[in-house]
Protein backbone atom coordinates (compact mmCIF):
# COMPACT_ATOMS: atom_id res chain seq x y z
CA UNK A 1 0.00 0.00 0.00
CA UNK A 2 2.77 2.42 1.03
CA UNK A 3 4.67 1.62 -2.16
CA UNK A 4 1.57 2.29 -4.22
CA UNK A 5 1.10 5.71 -2.60
CA UNK A 6 4.77 6.61 -3.12
CA UNK A 7 4.49 5.68 -6.80
CA UNK A 8 1.37 7.78 -7.43
CA UNK A 9 1.25 10.69 -4.99
CA UNK A 10 2.88 13.06 -7.51
CA UNK A 11 -0.07 12.62 -9.85
CA UNK A 12 -2.50 13.33 -7.02
CA UNK A 13 -0.74 16.61 -6.23
CA UNK A 14 -1.10 17.60 -9.90
CA UNK A 15 -4.81 16.81 -9.72
CA UNK A 16 -5.09 19.10 -6.66
CA UNK A 17 -3.35 21.93 -8.56
CA UNK A 18 -5.68 21.32 -11.49
CA UNK A 19 -8.70 21.49 -9.17
CA UNK A 20 -7.58 24.88 -7.81
CA UNK A 21 -7.26 26.27 -11.34
CA UNK A 22 -10.53 24.75 -12.48
CA UNK A 23 -12.36 26.15 -9.44
CA UNK A 24 -11.06 29.64 -10.25
CA UNK A 25 -12.20 29.32 -13.86
CA UNK A 26 -15.76 28.26 -13.11
CA UNK A 27 -16.55 30.05 -9.83
CA UNK A 28 -14.74 33.41 -9.96
CA UNK A 29 -16.68 36.27 -11.49
CA UNK A 30 -13.62 38.42 -12.24
CA UNK A 31 -12.31 37.76 -15.75
CA UNK A 32 -8.62 38.29 -14.84
CA UNK A 33 -9.06 35.72 -12.05
CA UNK A 34 -10.45 33.31 -14.61
CA UNK A 35 -7.33 33.76 -16.75
CA UNK A 36 -5.11 33.20 -13.69
CA UNK A 37 -7.07 30.00 -13.04
CA UNK A 38 -6.53 28.95 -16.65
CA UNK A 39 -2.73 29.40 -16.30
CA UNK A 40 -2.69 27.28 -13.14
CA UNK A 41 -4.82 24.62 -14.87
CA UNK A 42 -2.34 24.53 -17.78
CA UNK A 43 0.73 24.11 -15.58
CA UNK A 44 -0.86 21.10 -13.85
CA UNK A 45 -1.24 19.39 -17.23
CA UNK A 46 2.39 20.22 -18.07
CA UNK A 47 3.49 18.69 -14.77
CA UNK A 48 1.60 15.48 -15.56
CA UNK A 49 3.24 15.18 -18.98
CA UNK A 50 6.80 15.83 -17.79
CA UNK A 51 6.36 13.40 -14.87
CA UNK A 52 5.42 10.61 -17.24
CA UNK A 53 8.81 11.00 -18.92
CA UNK A 54 10.78 10.91 -15.67
CA UNK A 55 13.15 7.95 -15.41
CA UNK A 56 14.69 7.11 -12.04
CA UNK A 57 18.47 7.44 -12.21
CA UNK A 58 18.28 9.03 -15.65
CA UNK A 59 20.26 12.13 -16.55
CA UNK A 60 19.23 15.29 -18.36
CA UNK A 61 18.63 14.51 -22.08
CA UNK A 62 21.90 15.96 -23.38
CA UNK A 63 24.33 13.56 -25.06
CA UNK A 64 26.84 12.08 -22.60
CA UNK A 65 27.89 8.90 -24.35
CA UNK A 66 25.84 5.93 -25.49
CA UNK A 67 25.92 4.15 -22.12
CA UNK A 68 24.11 6.85 -20.13
CA UNK A 69 20.45 6.50 -19.13
CA UNK A 70 18.43 9.52 -20.21
CA UNK A 71 15.17 11.05 -19.08
CA UNK A 72 12.53 10.80 -21.82
CA UNK A 73 12.96 13.97 -23.96
CA UNK A 74 9.72 13.63 -25.96
CA UNK A 75 7.34 15.08 -23.30
CA UNK A 76 9.77 18.00 -22.86
CA UNK A 77 9.42 18.84 -26.55
CA UNK A 78 5.63 18.65 -26.45
CA UNK A 79 5.45 20.83 -23.34
CA UNK A 80 7.86 23.43 -24.75
CA UNK A 81 5.36 23.88 -27.57
CA UNK A 82 2.43 23.86 -25.15
CA UNK A 83 3.90 26.57 -22.88
CA UNK A 84 4.29 28.97 -25.80
CA UNK A 85 0.83 28.18 -27.16
CA UNK A 86 -0.54 28.71 -23.62
CA UNK A 87 0.91 32.21 -23.52
CA UNK A 88 -0.60 32.96 -26.94
CA UNK A 89 -4.00 31.89 -25.61
CA UNK A 90 -3.53 34.13 -22.56
CA UNK A 91 -2.60 37.07 -24.81
CA UNK A 92 -5.79 36.68 -26.88
CA UNK A 93 -7.81 36.40 -23.64
CA UNK A 94 -6.22 39.66 -22.43
CA UNK A 95 -7.14 41.43 -25.65
CA UNK A 96 -10.75 40.26 -25.19
CA UNK A 97 -10.77 41.42 -21.56
CA UNK A 98 -9.47 44.88 -22.50
CA UNK A 99 -12.19 45.12 -25.18
CA UNK A 100 -14.87 44.04 -22.71
CA UNK A 101 -13.68 46.67 -20.23
CA UNK A 102 -13.88 49.36 -22.94
CA UNK A 103 -17.42 48.28 -23.76
CA UNK A 104 -18.86 47.71 -20.27
CA UNK A 105 -16.52 49.53 -17.89
CA UNK A 106 -16.17 46.44 -15.69
CA UNK A 107 -14.57 43.00 -15.84
CA UNK A 108 -16.96 41.33 -13.40
CA UNK A 109 -18.94 38.66 -15.19
CA UNK A 110 -22.03 39.14 -12.98
CA UNK A 111 -22.22 42.85 -13.70
CA UNK A 112 -21.74 42.30 -17.44
CA UNK A 113 -24.55 39.73 -17.54
CA UNK A 114 -26.81 42.16 -15.64
CA UNK A 115 -26.11 44.89 -18.21
CA UNK A 116 -26.80 42.58 -21.15
CA UNK A 117 -30.11 41.55 -19.54
CA UNK A 118 -31.19 45.18 -19.08
CA UNK A 119 -30.34 45.98 -22.69
CA UNK A 120 -32.89 43.48 -24.00
CA UNK B 1 11.62 15.29 0.17
CA UNK B 2 12.74 18.52 -1.49
CA UNK B 3 10.34 17.76 -4.33
CA UNK B 4 7.47 17.40 -1.90
CA UNK B 5 8.25 20.79 -0.31
CA UNK B 6 8.36 22.42 -3.77
CA UNK B 7 5.03 20.89 -4.74
CA UNK B 8 3.54 22.03 -1.43
CA UNK B 9 4.68 25.59 -2.18
CA UNK B 10 3.12 25.31 -5.63
CA UNK B 11 -0.24 24.49 -4.04
CA UNK B 12 0.11 27.33 -1.51
CA UNK B 13 0.94 29.82 -4.29
CA UNK B 14 -1.94 28.60 -6.47
CA UNK B 15 -4.45 28.99 -3.64
CA UNK B 16 -3.05 32.41 -2.68
CA UNK B 17 -3.21 33.64 -6.30
CA UNK B 18 -6.85 32.57 -6.55
CA UNK B 19 -8.10 33.99 -3.22
CA UNK B 20 -6.28 37.36 -3.32
CA UNK B 21 -8.70 40.25 -3.82
CA UNK B 22 -6.05 42.68 -5.09
CA UNK B 23 -5.35 41.56 -8.66
CA UNK B 24 -1.78 42.91 -8.75
CA UNK B 25 -0.91 40.72 -5.74
CA UNK B 26 -2.45 37.75 -7.52
CA UNK B 27 -0.29 38.36 -10.57
CA UNK B 28 2.93 38.67 -8.54
CA UNK B 29 2.09 35.44 -6.68
CA UNK B 30 1.47 33.78 -10.04
CA UNK B 31 4.94 34.89 -11.12
CA UNK B 32 6.43 33.31 -7.96
CA UNK B 33 4.43 30.19 -8.80
CA UNK B 34 6.09 30.10 -12.23
CA UNK B 35 9.56 30.47 -10.70
CA UNK B 36 8.94 27.57 -8.29
CA UNK B 37 7.63 25.66 -11.29
CA UNK B 38 10.94 26.30 -13.09
CA UNK B 39 12.78 24.73 -10.13
CA UNK B 40 10.39 21.76 -10.25
CA UNK B 41 11.23 21.31 -13.95
CA UNK B 42 14.94 21.18 -13.11
CA UNK B 43 14.23 18.58 -10.41
CA UNK B 44 12.33 16.54 -13.01
CA UNK B 45 15.28 16.80 -15.43
CA UNK B 46 13.50 19.02 -17.94
CA UNK B 47 16.12 21.78 -18.21
CA UNK B 48 14.88 23.21 -21.51
CA UNK B 49 11.37 23.47 -20.14
CA UNK B 50 12.75 25.18 -17.02
CA UNK B 51 14.42 27.89 -19.12
CA UNK B 52 11.24 28.43 -21.14
CA UNK B 53 9.08 28.53 -18.01
CA UNK B 54 11.35 31.09 -16.33
CA UNK B 55 11.44 33.27 -19.45
CA UNK B 56 7.88 32.90 -20.70
CA UNK B 57 5.87 31.93 -17.61
CA UNK B 58 7.52 34.16 -15.03
CA UNK B 59 8.65 36.84 -17.49
CA UNK B 60 6.48 37.59 -20.51
CA UNK B 61 3.24 36.36 -19.01
CA UNK B 62 3.69 38.57 -15.90
CA UNK B 63 4.47 41.57 -18.11
CA UNK B 64 1.29 40.90 -20.11
CA UNK B 65 -0.78 40.59 -16.91
CA UNK B 66 0.56 43.89 -15.57
CA UNK B 67 0.01 45.59 -18.94
CA UNK B 68 -3.65 44.55 -18.79
CA UNK B 69 -4.00 45.59 -15.14
CA UNK B 70 -2.96 49.14 -16.06
CA UNK B 71 -6.07 49.30 -18.28
CA UNK B 72 -8.72 47.67 -16.08
CA UNK B 73 -9.91 47.87 -12.45
CA UNK B 74 -7.33 46.34 -10.15
CA UNK B 75 -9.65 45.09 -7.43
CA UNK B 76 -11.86 42.08 -7.56
CA UNK B 77 -15.35 43.22 -6.60
CA UNK B 78 -17.37 41.21 -4.17
CA UNK B 79 -20.71 41.26 -5.92
CA UNK B 80 -22.22 38.31 -4.07
CA UNK B 81 -20.77 36.79 -0.93
CA UNK B 82 -21.93 33.24 -0.71
CA UNK B 83 -20.37 29.84 -0.73
CA UNK B 84 -20.49 28.49 -4.23
CA UNK B 85 -21.58 24.90 -3.79
CA UNK B 86 -22.16 23.88 -7.39
CA UNK B 87 -18.66 24.74 -8.73
CA UNK B 88 -17.16 23.00 -5.70
CA UNK B 89 -19.11 19.81 -6.41
CA UNK B 90 -18.17 19.89 -10.11
CA UNK B 91 -14.48 20.43 -9.27
CA UNK B 92 -14.44 17.66 -6.67
CA UNK B 93 -16.19 15.26 -9.07
CA UNK B 94 -13.66 15.99 -11.85
CA UNK B 95 -10.76 15.70 -9.38
CA UNK B 96 -11.91 12.38 -7.99
CA UNK B 97 -12.45 10.99 -11.50
CA UNK B 98 -8.92 12.02 -12.47
CA UNK B 99 -7.45 10.50 -9.29
CA UNK B 100 -9.30 7.30 -10.15
CA UNK B 101 -7.69 7.55 -13.59
CA UNK B 102 -4.17 7.91 -12.14
CA UNK B 103 -4.48 4.47 -10.52
CA UNK B 104 -3.77 2.97 -13.94
CA UNK B 105 -0.88 5.33 -14.71
CA UNK B 106 2.68 3.97 -14.84
CA UNK B 107 4.58 4.41 -11.56
CA UNK B 108 6.38 7.73 -11.16
CA UNK B 109 9.94 7.44 -12.55
CA UNK B 110 9.51 3.90 -13.80
CA UNK B 111 11.89 3.17 -16.73
CA UNK B 112 9.57 0.36 -17.92
CA UNK B 113 6.62 2.70 -18.58
CA UNK B 114 5.18 2.44 -22.11
CA UNK B 115 6.01 6.08 -22.80
CA UNK B 116 9.70 5.37 -22.21
CA UNK B 117 9.99 2.17 -24.23
CA UNK B 118 8.48 3.18 -27.58
CA UNK B 119 9.68 5.73 -30.18
CA UNK B 120 11.98 7.48 -27.70
CA UNK B 121 14.75 4.80 -27.66
CA UNK B 122 15.04 5.35 -31.41
CA UNK B 123 15.52 9.10 -30.87
CA UNK B 124 18.08 8.49 -28.12
CA UNK B 125 19.98 5.97 -30.23
CA UNK B 126 20.17 7.86 -33.54
CA UNK B 127 19.36 11.43 -32.46
CA UNK B 128 22.87 12.81 -32.15
CA UNK B 129 23.97 11.22 -35.40
CA UNK B 130 20.92 12.26 -37.43
CA UNK B 131 20.27 15.78 -36.14
CA UNK B 132 23.84 16.80 -35.33
CA UNK B 133 23.02 18.32 -31.95
CA UNK B 134 23.95 17.04 -28.49
CA UNK B 135 20.73 18.33 -27.01
CA UNK B 136 18.05 15.73 -27.67
CA UNK B 137 15.21 18.14 -26.91
CA UNK B 138 16.44 20.65 -29.49
CA UNK B 139 17.01 17.85 -32.00
CA UNK B 140 13.51 16.43 -31.66
CA UNK B 141 11.89 19.88 -31.55
CA UNK B 142 13.51 21.18 -34.71
CA UNK B 143 13.97 17.99 -36.67
CA UNK B 144 11.80 14.96 -35.85
CA UNK B 145 8.87 17.09 -34.77
CA UNK B 146 9.58 20.06 -37.02
CA UNK B 147 5.96 20.17 -38.19
CA UNK B 148 4.79 20.57 -34.59
CA UNK B 149 7.03 23.58 -34.28
CA UNK B 150 5.75 24.96 -37.59
CA UNK B 151 2.20 24.56 -36.24
CA UNK B 152 3.24 26.32 -33.04
CA UNK B 153 4.58 29.29 -35.00
CA UNK B 154 1.30 29.42 -36.93
CA UNK B 155 -0.60 29.54 -33.63
CA UNK B 156 1.60 32.38 -32.34
CA UNK B 157 1.13 34.29 -35.61
CA UNK B 158 -2.64 33.84 -35.46
CA UNK B 159 -2.72 34.90 -31.81
CA UNK B 160 -0.66 37.99 -32.59
CA UNK B 161 -3.02 38.85 -35.45
CA UNK B 162 -6.05 38.41 -33.13
CA UNK B 163 -4.56 40.67 -30.48
CA UNK B 164 -3.77 43.41 -33.01
CA UNK B 165 -7.26 43.23 -34.55
CA UNK B 166 -8.98 43.22 -31.14
CA UNK B 167 -7.00 46.12 -29.74
CA UNK B 168 -7.47 48.51 -32.65
CA UNK B 169 -9.29 51.60 -31.47
CA UNK B 170 -13.08 51.57 -31.68
CA UNK B 171 -13.38 54.24 -34.38
CA UNK B 172 -11.45 52.24 -36.93
CA UNK B 173 -13.49 49.12 -36.36
CA UNK B 174 -16.15 48.21 -38.92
Amino acid sequence: MMEFILAKYNYWIYVIIMMIGFYAVISKSNLIKKIIGLSIFQTSVFLLFISIGKVDGGTVPIYQGTEAVYINPLPHVLILTAIVVGVSVTAVAFALVVNIYREFGTIEENAILEMIKHDD
Amino acid sequence: MADLVLLFFLIVCAVAAVVQKELLNSVIILSIYSLIMAVVWVRLGAVDVAITEAAVGAGISTVLFIAVLTRVKRREELTRIRLQILPLIVVLAVGLTLIYGTLDMPDFGSPAAVTNTHVVPRYLEKGVEETGTDNYVAGILASYRGYDTLGETTVIFTAGLCVVLLLRSNKKRL
